[in-house]
């Protein structure tokens, strides 16, 4: 099936189908009208997931990261997938904690671990990893082995002990 | 020099080795479980493996009141201070068992958060291999330990006083010769 008119929202929506699940495509000047819509208008009250992919070095890639939404209608049982392209130097995109409280950990998250920023977001900090952590693990050009903050800590000996 | 006959129920020893004596049949562990080894580790404590055997079934979640430290599972950069202000709250004497893969070299999490074996911030008496360890890998560990105390323990901590007294560990050991 296909996902409720947007084009009044957003002109430039691109829609999609795959496998009986709707998907749609936000450019991220529009993203807030477009969930906003989608909460208030269609019903889709429940978010799932808020995610991220690193498109870096993916084949057919035109953007870096690619923010993905999970939106389900607890009413109709209808999924809606959307997503939203954002580029380097500081990647932002607007929080939508105002819209659903429980965006606010998902968030964290993919601040956390692609340094994606969230505008307006009450508490943008790091969620999983320590304050004192530099970098984004979760992004490609990070490396497996990170450098080196698994090694920085005191040694204690047996008479320190 | 007068020869004194003994009754059967005097024993003669060292000081030193009675209480490392005391010592090693009464280790109270503290489990430091973060992963699948915790899970043998609980089987090590439970009825069929039963380390009560080896009078080291007190389990105890505060380290004040435990002397071996058993760190079952894979350590992250995030837990590494926990462990290491656990270790430090933990009462001499105390000994630390590196249970599993992940917690004496990493195992297979070679990545940024990953601890590349705990032996590198804390002391480690005894490193048990495998993935995760059989419980019959851990009791032999114990043993391994209970020998060890045996051996280089005494009452007021003497074998702090000169590296040269400690016996090698069994790996360096195996290097050197």
């Amino acid at each position: 099936m296909l996902p409720p008119d947007l084009t009044a929202v957003c002109p430039s929506i691109a829609v999609s189908e795959f496998r009986g699940q709707m998907r749609v495509v936000v450019p991220v000047e529009s993203l807030w009208n477009v969930l906003q819509s989608l909460k208030e208008k269609h019903g889709f009250d429940l978010l799932v997931d808020v995610t991220c992919v690193d498109y870096l070095n993916y084949r057919g890639a035109r953007d870096r990261f690619g923010l993905v939404y999970l939106l389900a209608n607890t009413a109709t049982n209808h999924r809606i997938t959307v997503r939203c392209f954002v580029n380097d130097t500081d990647p932002s995109v607007p929080s939508v904690v105002a819209l659903w409280e429980g965006a606010n950990w998902l968030e964290r998250e993919v601040w956390d671990m692609f340094g994606v920023r969230f505008a307006d977001h009450p508490d943008l900090r790091r969620i999983l990893l320590p304050e004192e952590f530099t970098g984004h693990p979760l992004r490609k050009d990070y490396p497996l082995q990170g450098h080196g903050e698994r090694h920085n800590f005191p040694v204690i000996t047996r008479g320190e002990g | 020099m007068a020869i004194v006959e003994l009754p059967d129920n005097v024993a003669i020893t060292k000081l030193d080795e009675l209480v490392s004596w005391c010592r090693k049949n009464s280790l109270w562990p503290m489990p430091l479980a973060t992963a699948c080894c915790g899970i043998e580790l609980m089987a090590t404590g439970a009825s069929r493996h039963d380390i009560a055997r080896f009078g080291a079934e007190v389990f105890r979640f505060s380290p004040r009141q435990c002397d071996l430290m058993i760190v079952a599972g894979r350590v992250v950069m995030k837990m590494l201070p926990v462990l290491q202000r656990i270790w430090q709250q933990m009462h001499e004497p105390k000994w630390c068992i590196s249970m599993g893969a992940c917690a004496s070299t990493g195992g297979v999490f070679d990545t940024y958060s990953v601890v590349q074996g705990i032996d590198r911030f804390v002391p480690v008496d005894i490193y048990v291999p495998g993935c995760p360890p059989r419980p019959e890998q851990l009791i032999q560990a114990i043993i391994d330990l209970q020998e060890k105390i045996q051996c280089e323990g005494t009452v007021f901590g003497r074998e702090f006083d000169a590296p040269s007294r400690q016996r090698p560990k069994r790996a360096l050991q195996e290097e050197r010769d």
